[in-house]
Order: structure tokens, then C-alpha cells, then sequence
């Protein structure tokens, strides 16, 4: 007789092991419990509020009028390809070769896993920092290759401690991941820690990827790229995209800068897979380079308002939150309730209503965090601060 | 950008904030932001506070023309002196020179049509000064001082994401 899905062990044998054992999103169930509800006020979201800038919006319909609706070279619109390397230099200082050394991708989450892949192989460890963005770990074991993670603390704003770094290399560490201004805590690396770090990767022959998706959202001490550093443009792959700063997530478009033969690497996988980005998100990113410096200017200055006051806010609640420098997530440490980070989310979403994401989503120390987005409107801050305080004080 | 700067651009936004508010917002200290607000309206850089209304959701409706007015400009003082005279007014909200086909361009409030036409014929050609006039009268609002009268449409945008 055939064997039928409802056969227990059938669909667990199939999938492939480095697959079966990933985690799922520890943000799934909360956001499936998130969904039940009305009038929730979400301080979970990790993308803007802002709508896309119309001048954007205006630019993806034009090129749909003109007819813009072909696939592009595997490695993007030459046009963008361009732009991305000029703004690139101007901003981050480092110069790029737009023909061997950029690429397009579909978000800056396609150019992560085409890198990793690009370069790992089964055993590699690549040595990263928690808590971070959600998919790091997962990105890196779907690669076949180790996570070693290295966890940031409160007392160091979060930031990343490159002697700490140093101690996790050992003979099978090949790549450096790094995420700064970061997603859950909003640290940014200082000057001269990026170029510990970049000391520390060049004496020990590493790959630095580095994932700047939020780095038009530095609001403090803002400082060159790792990449921009002595000796490590050629060892640095730098990931960006136009999602943050310009509120573009839902384009999907993001990019790689590296050295021509990682690039290349990246591009074989891509080509297969993906083949390229939508020609019309790759329009709108172009018009973003163009003429979207001044809505980019301005969402970010809402951002730091609103940063102020949700700090402020949460310090008066005696729950402790460092000031992020970058991003647009604080990540408070809510010991002093009592409760872990899973059961203040969940407590709080059924008592109060106000979404916030356990940080125990990014990573495993994340017990004592949650994570609040402040991409979303003054008044809903407020309002959410509010309840918040009202629950701190009934727990 | 200074801090006055700051403080005038969000009161822009929204003349209701207070100044702790503000404090919230630009990390500044209260008693500094509220000194710098008195200041500013003794030294006549805030004029006043203003209530945007969408009329369109409001049942007391009037009725406004944009008015362009041709001034015969003066030897002393150009066009100043027939600006001034019109703004005195009360029909008239806003006065404004401008370039162009025109010189001025006006805003006039009334209840009804008649009551506007009857401003222009009656107050406003006959004036010393004004040239010819050119009336058009307002249909819709669609957006002023930075405000969209109508929102976006709700789409199943998510809750949570990473």
C-alpha cells in the first residue's frame, strides 16, 4: 500500500538535514498571535512607516509606461550599478569598479545568502554578533558552515568588543559578519573599533562581511565603512540597500560591493536562481540615488525625534535602554519586572495590546530584552508608552 | 540648523506641541524652549497659531476665490501701500505679491458666490490702485501647508516583521 502524508515519519526523513534542523523565526508565533487581533498598537515592525517617497513611486509607474518591463543583466540595470558605485564612494569612501564589482540583488537578504554560499563550505565557521538580525545564523547553516556568535552586551551600548572577536577565530573561521547600526539594538561601531577589527581580520587572512542596511540612519559619530579601512577593500564584501532610507522594503532592492572575484561568485549563484532583480524596482532604486537625498534627509531626522522620546520614556520607567546611536529599534532591558522577555511580549500584547518583539528572537541572550521599533508614528509612541508603563506597574 | 530653527519647524507641524513635548522630541531643555517661543512672538517671527479645517467634513462650508489683482505700482513704496489697503479687509485671508501675468494674489472668504462677487465689484476693482482682477473660485482642497486632505487607503500591511 502507499505510503500517505499523514505517515509520521515520511515528512521528516525527506528534508534534508541542515534544513530540518533550522529554527523556525522566533518571531513566527507572535506574529500568528499578533494577527487575531484588532487595535493592536505594533511596535514590532522592522521596516518604515513612511510610504515610499512619491517622487520614487512616480519613477516605478514611468517606467512601467515606457514599457520597462524586460528582464536586465544578471548583475543590474548598468545604469544603477553606476549610481550605487558613485554614492558608495561618496558616502562610505571607498571607490568600486560598477562593470566587476557591484551587483544587484533582490534585498540586501538575497546578497547575504548569495555570499555566504559563495564562500563557505561545510565545517567553515563564520563568526558573527548577537543578538542580530534574524537570518544570520540560519543564512550561515543553510551555507553548510558553522555560526559562531559572539554575544554584545548592554554595558558595552551593545557594540561589538573586537578582543572578544578575536578570542572566537580559530583555524576554521573564514568569514566576519558584521552588522552595524544594528538590527534589534541600534549600536554602532566606533572609528576606532572598526579598525580593530579590520586589524584583527587582515591578520588573520578573514573575509569581513558587512551589512550596512542601516547606515544612512546614524545619527551619532558616524564613521567610514570597515571596507574603507588599510588593507581590507579587498577582503570586504559590503552589503547595502535602499529598504531604510529610503522606505523601500517592498521593492526589494539591495546590493553587493566587493572584490571582483567574490562578486563573480556571488553573480554564478544568482544568475541561476533569482536571474535578476525587477527591472522596475531597479528603476525606482535609481531615482532614489537621484533625487531622493532630501525624503531621505527627513525621515531620518522624524527617526532621531522619535528616538528621543522613546528613550526617554522607557528610562523613566526604570527599565534601562541604552541611546542607539543607529537604526530605529531600542532594545530595553526588562529584568526589573520580573518576567523573561517571552512572557513581558506576550503578557503585554494580551493585557495592553502593544506588540514588541521577546529577544529571544535574535538571538539566545536575549532573555532580559525587547525590542521596540520606533517606525511608527509620535502619537502611537505615546500611546503605547503609556500602556507600557501601565503594565510595568501592575506586574 | 539651530535650535530656534528646530523648534519653529515642528511648531510648523503642529502649533499645539508643548514644550515639553518638544523637549521629548530635540532633547532641548523646557524652560530654554519656552523662552525661545516667547521670544519669537514678541519679535513678531510667530505670527500666530492656525487651525487647519477639512471643510469638505464639516457642515459650515464657504465659499473662497483666488483673486489675481493688477496694481498700478507707487514712486514710494511700489506696490506696499494697495497690498496693505486690501489686507485690511476682513473678506481677504491672504495677500501675497507675486511674478508673473499679475501682481497680487489674494485669498476671499465669503457665505456664498453672490457674496464674494459683490466684494470684488463693490470693495476690491474700485479701489485706488487695482488695475483689473481676475476671480477663481476654489472647488476642492486637495492639500495645504503640507497637509493631504484624504489618506491612503489601509492594505494588509504586517504587524510584526524581522
Amino acid at each position: 500500500m502507499m505510503k500517505t502524508m499523514n505517515d509520521s515519519k515520511l515528512p521528516h526523513s525527506r528534508v534534508a538535514k541542515h534544513i530540518a534542523s533550522l529554527p523556525k523565526s522566533g518571531i513566527r508565533d507572535f506574529f500568528e498571535l499578533v494577527m487575531t487581533m484588532d487595535d493592536v498598537i505594533s511596535l514590532g515592525v522592522g521596516e518604515p512607516d513612511f510610504v515610499t517617497p512619491w517622487g520614487i513611486r512616480e519613477a516605478t509607474i514611468y517606467s512601467l509606461e515606457k514599457g520597462h518591463t524586460s528582464y536586465t543583466s544578471n548583475l543590474g540595470l548598468l545604469s544603477l550599478r553606476k549610481a550605487v558605485c558613485n554614492y558608495v564612494e561618496e558616502n562610505y569612501s571607498v571607490a568600486y569598479d560598477p562593470v566587476h564589482e557591484c551587483i544587484i540583488t533582490v534585498g540586501v537578504s538575497e546578497a547575504l545568502d548569495l555570499i555566504l554560499r559563495a564562500l563557505l563550505e561545510p565545517g567553515d565557521e563564520v563568526v558573527y554578533h548577537e543578538p542580530c538580525y534574524v537570518s544570520y545564523p540560519a543564512c550561515i547553516q543553510m551555507a553548510q558552515a558553522i555560526p559562531i556568535p559572539i554575544q554584545t552586551v548592554e554595558q558595552n551600548n551593545f557594540s561589538l568588543n573586537p578582543s572578544d572577536l578575536e578570542q572566537k577565530i580559530t583555524s576554521k573561521t573564514k568569514v566576519i559578519l558584521l552588522n552595524f547600526p544594528n538590527n534589534p539594538t541600534g549600536a554602532t561601531l566606533t572609528y576606532d573599533q572598526k579598525s580593530e577589527i579590520a586589524k584583527i581580520a587582515v591578520a588573520n587572512d578573514l573575509v569581513v562581511i558587512t551589512d550596512e542596511i542601516y547606515s544612512e540612519l546614524t545619527y551619532e559619530n558616524q564613521s567610514q565603512s570597515i571596507a574603507a579601512f588599510p588593507g581590507m577593500k579587498e577582503r570586504t564584501v559590503f552589503l547595502h540597500g535602499f529598504s531604510k532610507a529610503y522606505a523601500m522594503t517592498g521593492y526589494r532592492i539591495g546590493y553587493a560591493c566587493g572584490p571582483a572575484d567574490l562578486i563573480d561568485a556571488m553573480m554564478k549563484i544568482h544568475q541561476y536562481s533569482m536571474l535578476c532583480a525587477s527591472i522596475m524596482g531597479q528603476e525606482a532604486a535609481l531615482e532614489a540615488l537621484k533625487h531622493g537625498k532630501n525624503d531621505r534627509e527627513s525621515m531620518k531626522n522624524e527617526y532621531l525625534m522619535r528616538r528621543n522620546l522613546i528613550v526617554k520614556r522607557f528610562n523613566k520607567l526604570d527599565l534601562s535602554c541604552t541611546n542607539p546611536q543607529g537604526a530605529f529599534y531600542v532594545y530595553p532591558n526588562i529584568s526589573s519586572t520580573g518576567l523573561n522577555s517571552e512572557s513581558f511580549a506576550k503578557r503585554l500584547l494580551k493585557e495592553k495590546s502593544v506588540a514588541v518583539v521577546p529577544g529571544t528572537a535574535f538571538g539566545s541572550d536575549g532573555r532580559h530584552h525587547i525590542r521596540c521599533s520606533y517606525a511608527v508614528s509620535m502619537d502611537d509612541i505615546e500611546e503605547a508608552m503609556k500602556r507600557i508603563s501601565e503594565f510595568v506597574s501592575e506586574v | 540648523m539651530e535650535k530656534r530653527e528646530k523648534i519653529l519647524e515642528l511648531l510648523q507641524q503642529n502649533a499645539r506641541l508643548t514644550a515639553s513635548e518638544i523637549s521629548d522630541r530635540l532633547n532641548f531643555d523646557v524652560d530654554e524652549i519656552e523662552s525661545t517661543i516667547k521670544r519669537c512672538e514678541t519679535e513678531n517671527i510667530i505670527r500666530g497659531y492656525y487651525t487647519l479645517i477639512n471643510e469638505d467634513n464639516y457642515h459650515v462650508k464657504k465659499v473662497r476665490a483666488l483673486i489675481e489683482v493688477s496694481v498700478r505700482p507707487e514712486r514710494d513704496g511700489g506696490f506696499d501701500r494697495v497690498a496693505r489697503n486690501i489686507g485690511k479687509f476682513s473678506e481677504v485671508t491672504d495677500v501675497m505679491l507675486i511674478s508673473g501675468n499679475c501682481d497680487l494674489q489674494l485669498i476671499v472668504v465669503g457665505e456664498s458666490l453672490n457674496e464674494v462677487a459683490n466684494f470684488v465689484a463693490q470693495k476690491l476693482a474700485p479701489l485706488d490702485g487695482v488695475l483689473s482682477t481676475r476671480t477663481h473660485f476654489m472647488l476642492k482642497k486637495y492639500k495645504e501647508a503640507g497637509f493631504q486632505f484624504e489618506d491612503d487607503e489601509d492594505y494588509e500591511r504586517l504587524k510584526i516583521t524581522p
